[in-house]
């Protein structure tokens, strides 16, 4: 495990909104290349928070201060370019958010159009096609793909949101709970997707379904109050927790 | 395959400062329009330029032939604002407020569609269309300019105003408020009167303090209707002065042009102590 | 007093509505019948004579037309790259802020400044300006009068725009963020199409304003009874002729004056109509 560098480090992370509190209390640890990671915890405990941190939102919002490290590839995000850190990991919000005056095909391309970067039609095509078929989507969409985005059901919004993060050929793909407004079939169609993909980007997901992280994470995250508590092996972690606070969470008496 | 990530950045930046340059401009007029009324008009006020009427032709000529300072104030005209906005209040007020609320309790039916276009289409008719209809309405069959008139004019002009704001604080009430209400056994009017319009309180009386500086530096409605008068009067169907209508006499007759900025600032003052004022009470009654 | 009165009386007292309108374009009709009439509608619509020479009277509508529809559109044109940055910058860029708080105050108190007094200004503070620097001899014209209307438009534009902008979903902008677009690319990309429509529809009723602004116009525009030529030469508004004539007019000037009004509430009432129709699309979409 020594061996081998960790696509994304925290490294003391801190995140607050105001003096006095802190959102996100001094969490590191380390994230391996092509592999699920949940985020769990009760609501208020920070996951969501630390998540947007990788993604640097918190620069959207003045008042928002970080501290200690993130490094993605062994580089400090926090002295990167916001523009270019976010062109390289993509996020996937809990509602899905596809753009409602682009096309389905343009939103694909969105990422690129937003970028300024032009490609050619034959490029954009190929694209399309690709990212579509990665998220399972080109069949059910194909014929229509000049319509607009907000016309697909909530789980092909979605679908289409991850093919438009993957789009940019993101190292590290964050998921701010992507089901939480599904429902339980598309929920099972994303979950399974998100498997297929972890071949080809890391995953870091926040969820607060403890099922859903047993069925797709191979590591799992508990936060609680800010802290990390507790970060190991998916199985391990639900089995054998270290941590009465996991204990206490996984049993239902948090949260 | 990435375009120059700095040369976006520079881009963002500088449309960052080229809008706070331009908005920052338009803030520009409204120093300027207030410093030159301010400077312009502290010297002429004095006591008797709210107790004296407008100077006669000769009084004016031997003030400036003598290199005096013009006698005479604007008290014809302040009292012919007071009396034309009280009018048009003691009418639209009430009249506003009804149609106000018929247009929040009928939102969704036909008739009260119409009477809302027709709302907002008053409310878009420039002034002097104002003007011209109450001069056939009323300066005509009457024989003559008239307070009146004046007052009807500034009626029109308020009541969509007044409509409007009644209507949008009464929709944004909480219906539960209306149902606990109607719950208790009240009917309708009782509710109205003794818990919707009270809650509704603040937002109508602000915006009755809006409509009223609107209309209050209205000059061409005026012009057609009230006419103006070089004394002060009381009666209500004679011609009557008001400030605006001064600020206009003044503006075109070459030997008052000084009295143009005290009346301008009286005005100005007037109306923008209503507008600050609420706008503060709108938001200390919306906390 | 039992519901059936109050229902009543509320019906009344909504009659006026109704009535006033109603009242002024009958009142507008019927007065201005006699110059239609006496001219024929299209002949008073294209003709540029406006001669009151006894016996010999001619009244045409269309230099006030051409007029109004000019100084408008110049002053759409000043108004835009001032409006359009206090809606980002009130709505985007500083939204929620102590500095955007203070310049919507500004905005607010720029629009409750009486036209009289926008007048007064443009005359004695513009126009000089516009001398000295040589673009007008006279100072006053057509350049003039738009220059200060879109002042006095800047204010409703931003402030209606600054609400669509600030309705555009943050999660959606937080999508394209994510994506790695800048503010600007954001603004352009996502902002403006989607709250795109609500933004239009803010500038149509903003000419709606420009169109009917009486005392402003005229005391800047220079009151000449001719097509302007050029932006810097003198005209006259439907607004400004009105005003300037109404006082000492009868008969058949009267009517002419009263007809330039009825043009005049139609324009305003359809460009009125159009923009409230888009806004309240706008609000549901």
């Amino acid at each position: 495990m020594e061996s081998i560098t960790p696509i994304l480090e925290f490294k003391k992370t801190c995140v607050s909104y105001t003096k006095q509190t802190m959102a996100v209390k001094y969490v590191s640890a380390a994230i391996e290349k092509n592999t699920i990671t949940a985020i769990m915890g009760p609501s208020g405990c920070g996951k969501s928070t630390l998540l947007r941190a990788v993604n640097l939102m918190h620069n959207l919002y003045p008042n928002i201060r970080v501290d200690g490290e993130i490094l993605l590839n062994g580089e400090n995000i926090f002295s990167m370019a916001p523009i270019d850190v976010r062109a390289r990991v993509g996020m996937v919000f809990q509602r899905p958010t596809p753009f409602p005056t682009m096309s389905i095909y343009d939103n694909v391309l969105s990422g690129f159009s937003l970028n300024g970067i032009r490609l050619s039609k034959s490029e954009k095509d190929l694209i399309v096609e690709r990212c579509l078929k990665n998220v399972a989507l080109w069949d059910e969409v194909k014929d229509v793909l000049n319509k607009k985005g907000t016309f697909l059901s909530g789980g092909q919004q979605q679908r289409l949101c991850i093919a438009r993060a993957l789009a940019m050929k993101p190292d590290v793909l964050l998921m701010d709970e992507p089901t939480s407004a599904l429902d339980p079939i598309a929920t099972k169609h994303i979950e399974e997707l998100l498997l297929e993909l972890q071949k080809e980007v890391t995953i870091l997901i926040v969820t607060h379904n403890m099922g859903q992280a047993m069925r797709i994470s191979s590591h799992s995250m508990f936060m609680y109050l800010g802290e990390l508590i507790e970060y190991g092996d998916t199985k391990n972690l639900f089995s054998t927790p270290r941590d009465e606070r996991t204990k206490a969470y996984l049993t239902g008496k948090i949260g | 395959m990435y375009s120059k990530t700095k040369h976006r950045l520079i881009k963002d930046k500088a449309i960052l400062w080229g809008i706070c340059i331009l908005a920052t401009l338009t803030a520009v007029p409204l120093f300027a329009i207030l410093g030159e009324v301010f400077i312009n008009g502290y010297v002429q006020l004095s006591w008797s330029f709210f107790t004296e009427p407008t100077p006669t032709a000769y009084k004016t000529m031997q003030a400036i032939e003598n290199g005096e300072r013009i006698p005479g104030g604007i008290a014809n005209g302040i009292i012919g604002t007071i009396l034309i906005l009280n009018m048009a209040m003691i009418v639209a007020i009430p009249i506003g407020i009804l149609c106000g609320i018929f247009l929040s309790e009928n939102s969704k039916n036909r008739f009260a569609k119409i009477i809302s276009y027709l709302t907002d289409l008053l409310q878009g008719t420039p002034s002097v269309i104002v003007g011209i209809v109450t001069y056939i309405w009323i300066v005509v069959p009457m024989k003559g300019y008239s307070a009146i008139a004046g007052s009807i004019a500034l009626f029109i002009m308020m009541l969509p105003l007044i409509i409007r704001s009644t209507e949008e604080t009464l929709k944004i009430l909480p219906t539960s408020l209306k149902e606990a209400g109607l719950a208790l056994g009240g009917n309708r009017v009782r509710v109205m009167l003794k818990v919707q319009l009270p809650a509704a309180f603040g937002g109508v009386f602000t915006g009755i303090l809006l409509a009223i500086s609107r209309v209050i530096g209205e000059t061409a409605p005026l012009m057609f209707t009230a006419l103006g008068c070089s004394f002060i009067r009381w009666s209500i169907n004679k011609p009557i002065s008001a400030v605006p209508l001064l600020i206009w006499e003044f503006f075109n007759d070459p030997y008052l042009q000084d009295m143009i900025w005290g009346a301008s600032l009286f005005l100005l003052l007037f109306v923008l102590t209503l507008n600050v004022l609420s706008k503060y009470l709108k938001r200390k009654w919306n906390q | 007093m039992n519901d059936k009165i109050y229902k009543i009386i509320l019906f009344i007292a909504t009659l006026v509505i109704p009535i006033i309108c109603g009242g002024i374009l009958y009142a507008l009709v019927t007065d201005a019948y006699e110059a239609f009439e006496y001219f024929g509608f299209f002949k008073f619509l294209t003709s540029s004579e406006w001669r009151y020479t006894e016996g010999a009277e001619q009244y045409g509508a269309l230099p006030f037309i051409l007029g109004t529809l000019l100084t408008t559109f110049l002053a759409l044109l000043f108004c835009i790259p001032f409006s359009l940055p206090v809606a980002l910058f009130v709505g985007e860029y500083f939204k929620d802020t102590k500095i955007a708080n203070f310049l919507s105050t500004v905005t607010d108190l720029l629009a409750g400044i009486p036209s009289i007094i926008y007048g007064l200004w443009g005359f004695y503070t513009l126009r000089p300006i516009i001398m000295s620097l040589n673009i007008s001899p006279q100072g006053s014209g057509i350049l003039t009068a738009s220059l200060v209307l879109a002042i006095m438009i800047v204010p409703y534009a931003a402030s209606l725009s600054a609400e669509f902008i600030k309705m555009v979903p943050n999660d959606l902008k937080e999508s394209a963020y994510s994506l790695g677009a800048t503010k600007y690319e954001v603004i352009k990309k996502i902002v403006f199409p989607v709250a795109g429509s609500g933004i239009f529809s803010s500038y149509v009723l903003a000419i709606g304003r420009a169109l009917g602004e009486t005392m402003t116009v005229t005391m800047l525009i220079g009151n000449t009874n001719n097509i302007p030529n050029s932006i810097t030469s003198t005209g006259n508004s439907m607004a400004s002729i009105i005003a300037n004539q109404f006082g000492e007019a009868d008969d058949l000037k009267l009517s002419s004056l009263i007809a330039i009004g009825l043009i005049l509430f139609i324009i305003t009432a359809i460009i009125n109509m159009i923009g409230k129709i888009m806004i309240k699309h706008a609000r549901i979409s």
